[in-house]
């Protein structure tokens, strides 16, 4: 047995008080969880914290907290492990973020997460009717890509810990988007390109992720829903040329068109062109590319004032030395009739090949 | 130490204090700096979303040029998104040999081949500074400790997360370097919400108001925390701490007017160089007060 020093943020909306943080000491041995902890302290010292629970596995996805600052289950999450990365000694648990607190450890799924899920169709929208008397077959290898987002538990982690969220409540978020995948890639879904196409228009979309990997990094399951954005951006621009209001078509041919062009990125055409769907010419002379021009002006006045960026940087960019070599291999992947993908939550970090993990679709356009 | 050497595209671009403050620093930490100026641009994400096997085969050829420079140690970058992006290229390709031999063969025709190996390394500056000089080596080179400097670190997505594919098992305190090195130059470092969190700079032409509410906001912590600058190992983190702030001011409605560093501007004025060699005038927002607190520095 050990002891641990426990700190957990208290809240009682009844009580009229704000929220505080209350000090419990309890002891088990290191290798029990954060909920075993949390549970003791109800048991010996304090019934009244609230904290949802049920199978203690990291299966049902129900004690979703912060821990140490962390967004984790409190049930995965060894209590001795959390007392070493404490601060100031005490294991810190406090409801999750970007979401309502109920009371104490409980937060308002509803309210934010069970919305954002509902958001985006979570069922099947099939192209067709399952042949008469049966249910529809899928070959196994043409699911594996959709595994990864099919292991979620809906715990919340990923929104709570979600930095785009934090600024944009509106965002559909990291577990939405991932769950959307898993129907974008079903091979029976026959809404694709419609479920794509909404969720690249969604000024909250899946161009609002800002690619931070806080999702990533705290997903219990290893969903890795910003992969999953990142999957179905790749849909949405190369197998459908969805182009977007938000400019997420325009960024992504820009970007690609200025490295075959000349290898580095070329900053000062990176905006311009992002407004013209990778043509330069087209993004200055589009009525919205050209309002948002105007709104960078005065940073691209400020940028030269401080002289970091020159009249002549903005104008001229080098060309890599071996420029060919860029563009013959940029040409080489890009005319292949499937796009490579090496998924490793399917191949495993230590790598077996198989063959399933290795491709992705390349897409019905 | 030798050093295969990938400035990126930024610090090329917009941030050029941040490759001359490099250059500056280099010699006075003993680092033999061989410029990959032939490789290509890390993707900074956008490839890697664009099509992967595009993406990893370019950072391959990045790495198949660092493999070639005769003796050096490892290879360093000075962006966090290109550290973050490399590193993720880098898990796939050591992963997965067939994978690897595929990527490599469009890389044939012009010689090069990425060796996967357990020696190889690529690391960010912060990473090099902490890891392979050391804590108690670089205190050692302090010319001129930056006493009652209180400096915010801003450490970016891309270097500390996700954890298991950067390194965090063999160095766990990955996260904490950049308070290190801020201590160990003999500023306070700062703490404050924002240190880890994202800049918005991947967003700002896609969602301009997530983009720049994100920036302000951080700004915004580390004044209200005291800080009397920050402190980035990222240029696209400085494009939008810096270049955007009086545009980010707009969103977070505050006044904002707080300089940001490149980390080896910090670790240059720490080793007794002027700011004018570090480029410090080439800021959006002015370093004026930091350069007077080191004038003053000098003359105490």
């Amino acid at each position: 047995m050990t002891d641990f020093a426990l700190k957990i943020r208290r809240f009682d909306p009844e009580s009229g008080q704000p929220a505080y943080w209350a000090d419990y000491d309890v002891d088990l041995p290191p290798e029990r969880s954060v909920l075993d902890g949390i549970l003791q302290v109800k048991d010996r010292e304090d019934a009244s914290i609230a904290i949802r629970c049920s199978c203690r596995a990291a299966i049902c996805g129900s004690c979703g907290v912060k821990i140490n600052g962390q967004s984790a289950l409190a049930c995965n999450t060894r209590i001795g492990e959390a007392a070493e990365r404490a601060r100031n000694g005490a294991i810190t648990i406090e409801p999750m973020g970007n979401m309502p607190v109920l009371k104490d450890l409980v937060t308002d799924m509803e309210a934010v997460h069970w919305k954002k899920i509902r958001r985006v169709v979570p069922w099947l929208l099939p192209a067709e009717d399952p042949p008469e008397g049966e249910e529809y077959i899928v070959p196994p290898e043409s699911m594996l890509d959709v595994t990864q987002s099919m292991a979620c538990i809906q715990c919340g982690a990923c929104v709570s810990a979600c930095l785009s969220l934090e600024v944009d409540p509106d965002f559909i978020g990291p577990a939405a988007l991932a769950k959307a995948y898993r129907f974008v890639g079903d091979p029976r879904d026959g809404e694709t390109e419609s479920r794509l196409k909404d969720l690249a228009e969604d000024p909250h979309g899946i161009y609002d992720c800002t690619h931070c990997f806080a999702c990533v990094e705290v997903c219990p399951k290893d969903v890795a829903p910003m992969n999953q954005i990142m999957r179905l951006r790749r849909r949405a621009t190369n197998d459908f040329g969805i182009k977007d209001s938000n400019n997420g078509y325009g960024h992504e041919k820009a970007f690609a068109n200025i490295i075959e062009k000349w290898g580095t990125l070329f900053e000062a055409q990176l905006l311009p062109r992002s407004f013209g769907d990778g043509s330069l010419i087209k993004g200055q002379l589009r009525p919205s590319g050209v309002k948002q021009l105007t709104e960078s002006l005065p940073t691209v006045i400020a940028g030269l004032r401080s002289g970091k960026v020159s009249p002549k940087k903005a104008l001229v960019h080098p060309k890599l030395p071996d420029q060919k070599q860029v563009r013959r291999i940029i040409h080489e992947i890009e005319s292949k009739d499937e796009r490579l993908e090496l998924n490793l939550y399917i191949v495993g970090e230590m790598g077996e090949e198989s063959e399933g993990a290795m491709a992705e679709g390349s897409g019905e356009s | 130490m030798k050093l295969a050497y990938w400035p990126g595209c930024v610090s090329r671009g917009f941030t050029p204090e941040l490759h001359g403050s490099v250059a500056k620093v280099a010699p006075l930490l003993d680092l033999e700096l061989v410029e990959l100026d032939r490789a290509n641009c890390c993707g900074a994400g956008v490839i890697a979303e664009h099509n992967q096997e595009l993406v990893d085969t370019l950072n391959a050829r990045t790495f198949a040029l660092a493999q070639d420079v005769q003796g050096a140690a490892g290879m360093m970058n000075i962006c966090s998104t290109c550290q973050g992006a490399q590193s993720e290229c880098q898990e796939r390709l050591d992963a997965s040999s067939s994978y690897r031999d595929e990527v490599n063969s469009h890389l044939k025709p012009d010689g090069l081949s990425y060796q996967a190996g357990d020696s190889w390394w690529n690391k960010n500056f912060l990473w090099i500074l902490v890891e392979e000089i050391g804590l108690d080596n670089l205190r050692a080179r302090v010319q001129r400790p930056l006493s009652g400097l209180r400096i915010a670190p801003f450490y970016g997505c891309y270097i500390v997360r996700p954890t298991r594919r950067l390194g965090f098992d063999t160095y766990p305190e990955r996260d904490q370097y950049l308070n290190q090195v801020i201590e160990v130059l003999g500023a306070e470092p700062v703490e404050y919400a924002g240190a880890r969190k994202c800049c918005g700079f991947p967003v700002i032409t896609m969602n301009r108001t997530t983009s720049l509410r994100q920036a302000g906001r951080h700004v915004a912590d580390a004044i209200d925390a005291g800080a009397d600058c920050l402190v980035t190992p990222c240029p696209l983190c400085h494009l939008n701490l810096d270049l955007q702030q009086p545009a980010a001011a707009a969103y977070v409605e505050r006044d904002l007017d707080l300089p940001v560093l490149h980390l080896p501007q910090m670790v240059g004025l720490a080793l007794g160089l002027e700011p004018k060699e570090l480029g410090m005038g080439k800021h959006v927002v002015s370093t004026g007060d930091v350069q007077r607190r080191i004038a003053q520095l000098a003359a105490a």
